[in-house]
C-alpha cells in the first residue's frame, strides 16, 4: 500500500498513469468494438479476439524484420486479417453460427488455441516489440513522459474507429449489417444475403483486430499467449457497456485502460491479469443483480 | 444373448481389464491411472453440461480446492502448516502406512467437503448467469482461483507444497494410486448410473430443456442446480485429493488449477463422446486419451495445434459426439424407438 501514498505525494504520477491508461484504453475499445460487432450481428462470442490482435502484431513485427516501418503494416494487416477472417468464417464459424451459444464459444476457443500455438511455433515464446523509432516526448516540466508512438497509435485508433463507424452508417454493406443485427429474418426477406453479411462482419472484426494488433506491437509487447488477456478485456468492456452501445464501449475501454494502470501500479504488475478477471466476475455479478429485478423466481 | 447378459459381460470385462491392466502393461501404469481420472472428469462435467445444460468451463476449481484441502489436512496432522510450507521446511517426521492411509482418508473426506462448500458458495454467485455468461463466468472464476491460491503464502503460494512422502516402494506407489483412481472412477460411474435412473435426473433434464418452464412447473431450480453442482464437485474434490498425493508436488497453476489443460479436456471429452448420456463421456475420455497420448508422443510441438483442431472439428462438424452419432445410426441397438410421425416423408404421406 506504499504506492498509494506515493500517488498522493506526487500528483503528477496520477497524470502519468491516467494518460498511459487512456492511450492504451483507446486500443482496448477498438478491439471491444469489433467483438460487439460480431456478437451483435452473428451472436458468436469470439474468444479468439485477442489472438487475432496478436496475429496483427506479428504481421507488423515480421515487416520490421525486413526493414519496413511498422506503420506500413497497418493496411497490410487489415487486408490479410480480412481474408483470414473470411476464410475462417467459411470453414468453421459458418457451421456453428446457428447452433447454441456454447458451441460457438467452444469453437472460437479452439481457434484461439490453434492460433496461439501456430504463432508460438513460428515466432517462439519470446516477448517481441515492433521497433518504430519514435522519440519520447516530455511534458509538464519533465514530470510526464509520453512516447510519441503512443500518441500516434491513439490517433490511428481514433481514425480507424471513425472509418468503421462511417462505414457502418453510410455504405450499403454497413446498412445491411445493421439491418441483419436488428432482425436477421426480416433482412433475409428484404433480399439481404445474410450469410454474406455474417462472413463480412466476421472478416471486418478480424481486420479491426489486426489493425489494433499492429498498434499494440508498436507501443507495448506481443507474445503468442498474450492474446487471451485481450479477449478477456474485450469481454469485460462489452459486458459492461452492453451491445450496440458505441459511446459506452469507448468509455468502458478508456476506463479499463486507466483502471489497469492504476491497479498494476498499486498492487504490482503481476496482478494485472487478476484485476481484469476479477473485474469480469464483478461485472457479471452486477448484471445478474440487475437482471434479477426483472425475474420472478421460486423461493 | 439377452441385453442384460451383454451388459453383465461388458461390466465384467471392464472390471477385469481395469484390475489386470497395470500387471499386463506395467510400463503404462501412469497413463492408465490418468485415463481413470479423465473418465471421472468427463463424467462429472457431463452432470452439469450434458444433463443440466450448464456448460461450466471452471469445474477444475473443485479439483484444485480438493487437492489443497486434503494436502493441508494431511500436513496439519503431523506438522505446523505454515512451517511446512515455508522455504526452510519443517523437521522430518517418520511415519508409516497407518498414518499415511488414515491421513489420506481424512484428506479425501476434507477434499470432498471443501469442494462441496465452494460449490455451494460459488453457485449462489454464478447460477443466475445463463448460457455463455455462465461459461465465461466460471472460466473467470477458475483463472481467478489459481491466481488467488498463488498469492496465499500459508498454503505455499506460487511455490507450491510437497506432498507427504509415500511410505512404500516406487512400484507399490504407482499401483496404489492406480487403484485409488480406478476405485474413484468406478464409484463415480456407479453413483451416476444410480442417479440417472431416479426421478431426480428428470428435474435436472427439465432445467436443461427449459429453465423457466421447469420453474413454472414448481421445480426449485436453484436448489437442483446447487445440489447437482455439489455432487459433481465432491467427486472432483476426492479426485483432487488423490491426484495431489500422486503428483507428489502441488502448485497452483499447473497441477491444482490447470484451467487450459484438464479444465478444457473435461469439456472436450464429454462432447467428443456425446453429452447427456452415461456412456458418452466414458467413451469420449478413452478416445481422447488415446489421441492425446498419440499426438504427445509422435507430434511433439504440434500437440496443442492438434488439440485445438480436435476442438474445432468436434464442435463444428461432429456435434452429436460418438455415442450420439451411434444412437442415430443404430437406434435398435440402444433400445431407442424413432418417432417418424414428424418427419418430412411422413407428413407428405399424410397430406396426400
Amino acid at each position: 500500500m506504499d504506492n498509494i501514498s506515493l500517488l498522493v505525494l506526487a500528483p503528477v504520477l496520477n497524470v502519468q498513469l491516467l494518460v498511459d491508461g487512456l492511450l492504451i484504453g483507446a486500443i482496448f475499445a477498438l478491439v471491444a468494438y469489433g467483438l460487439a460487432l460480431v456478437w451483435g450481428v452473428t451472436n458468436v462470442k469470439n474468444l479468439a479476439q485477442g489472438d487475432f490482435v496478436m496475429m496483427g502484431g506479428y504481421i507488423a513485427y515480421s515487416m520490421t524484420l525486413v526493414g519496413i516501418h511498422p506503420l506500413w503494416a497497418l493496411p497490410v494487416a487489415v487486408v490479410v486479417m480480412f481474408c483470414f477472417g473470411w476464410a475462417l468464417y467459411k470453414i468453421v464459424i459458418y457451421r456453428v453460427v446457428d447452433k447454441d451459444l456454447f458451441t460457438s464459444l467452444l469453437a472460437t476457443f479452439g481457434i484461439a488455441i490453434v492460433v496461439q500455438q501456430v504463432l508460438n511455433l513460428i515466432f517462439g515464446p519470446e516477448v517481441m516489440i515492433a521497433e518504430s523509432g519514435f522519440e519520447v516526448g516530455e511534458y509538464l516540466d519533465g514530470g510526464l513522459t509520453v512516447s510519441n508512438v503512443k500518441i500516434i497509435a491513439f490517433v490511428m485508433a481514433l481514425i480507424l474507429a471513425l472509418i468503421v463507424v462511417l462505414f457502418m452508417k453510410q455504405s450499403r454493406m454497413g446498412q445491411a449489417i445493421r439491418a441483419t443485427s436488428q432482425n436477421a429474418r426480416a433482412a433475409r426477406i428484404m433480399g439481404i444475403d445474410t450469410d454474406r453479411v455474417y462472413a463480412f462482419t466476421f472478416a471486418l472484426n478480424a481486420a479491426i483486430c489486426g489493425a489494433a494488433g499492429v498498434l499494440i506491437s508498436m507501443i507495448w509487447v506481443i507474445q503468442p499467449y498474450f492474446g487471451t488477456s485481450y479477449s478477456i478485456r474485450a469481454f469485460v468492456i462489452v459486458t459492461a457497456a452492453g451491445l450496440g452501445n458505441l459511446p459506452g464501449v469507448i468509455m468502458a475501454g478508456l476506463g479499463l485502460g486507466a483502471l489497469e494502470q492504476f491497479g498494476a501500479f498499486i498492487l504490482g504488475a503481476e496482478f494485472q491479469q487478476a484485476i481484469v478477471v476479477g473485474l469480469l466476475l464483478v461485472i457479471l455479478v452486477i448484471r445478474q443483480i440487475q437482471q434479477s429485478r426483472h425475474r420472478q423466481v421460486v423461493k | 444373448m439377452s441385453v442384460s447378459q451383454k451388459t453383465f459381460l461388458l461390466y465384467a470385462f471392464i472390471l477385469l481389464g481395469g484390475i489386470l491392466a497395470p500387471f499386463v502393461f506395467p510400463n503404462y501404469i501412469a497413463q492408465f491411472a490418468t485415463l481413470w481420472l479423465m473418465i471421472l472428469f468427463a463424467l462429472t462435467w457431463d452432470m452439469m453440461g450434458g444433463q443440466m445444460g450448464y456448460n461450466s468451463l471452471g469445474n477444475i476449481i473443485f479439483f484444485g480446492v480438493g487437492m489443497y484441502a486434503s494436502a493441508v489436512v494431511q500436513i496439519a496432522r503431523l506438522y505446523e502448516v505454515a512451517e511446512y510450507t515455508s522455504h526452510s521446511g519443517a523437521p522430518k517426521v517418520d511415519f508409516g502406512w497407518t498414518e499415511y492411509l488414515s491421513g489420506m482418508g481424512f484428506g479425501i473426506i476434507a477434499g470432498a467437503l471443501a469442494a462441496i462448500f465452494i460449490a455451494v458458495i460459488l453457485g449462489r454467485i454464478v447460477f443466475g448467469l445463463r448460457g455463455p455468461y455462465f461459461a465465461i463466468g466460471t472460466l473467470g472464476a477458475a483463472i481467478a482461483a489459481g491466481e488467488l491460491v498463488g498469492a496465499w503464502d500459508y498454503i505455499g503460494g506460487g511455490g507450491g507444497i510437497t506432498s507427504l512422502p509415500f511410505p512404500g516402494t516406487g512400484d507399490e506407489r504407482s499401483l496404489f494410486f492406480y487403484f485409488a483412481l480406478f476405485a474413484l472412477a468406478l464409484l463415480t460411474f456407479a453413483f451416476l448410473k444410480w442417479l440417472y435412473s431416479r426421478r431426480y435426473v428428470l428435474a435436472v433434464n427439465a432445467i436443461r430443456d427449459d429453465e423457466d418452464k421447469a420453474e413454472a412447473m414448481g421445480i426449485h431450480t436453484l436448489r437442483y442446480k446447487t445440489v447437482t453442482w455439489a455432487m459433481s464437485a465432491s467427486f472432483l474434490g476426492m479426485a483432487g485429493a488423490v491426484y495431489g498425493n500422486m503428483a507428489g508436488f502441488i502448485e497452483p497453476l499447473e497441477v491444482a488449477f490447470p484451467t487450459i489443460t484438464f479444465g478444457i479436456f473435461m469439456v472436450l471429452m464429454a462432447l467428443l463422446g456425446g453429452k447427456g448420456t452415461l456412456w458418452g463421456p466414458v467413451l469420449g475420455a478413452v478416445v481422447f486419451h488415446i489421441i492425446k497420448e498419440f499426438t504427445w508422443t509422435h507430434f511433439l510441438g504440434w500437440q496443442w495445434v492438434a488439440l485445438g483442431m480436435l476442438i474445432i472439428i468436434n464442435v463444428a462438424y461432429f456435434q452429436q459426439g460418438i455415442l450420439g452419432w451411434a444412437q442415430e445410426k443404430w437406434p435398435d441397438f440402444f433400445g431407442l424407438t424413432v418417432d417418424e410421425s414428424d418427419t418430412r416423408e411422413a407428413v407428405e404421406e399424410a397430406s396426400k
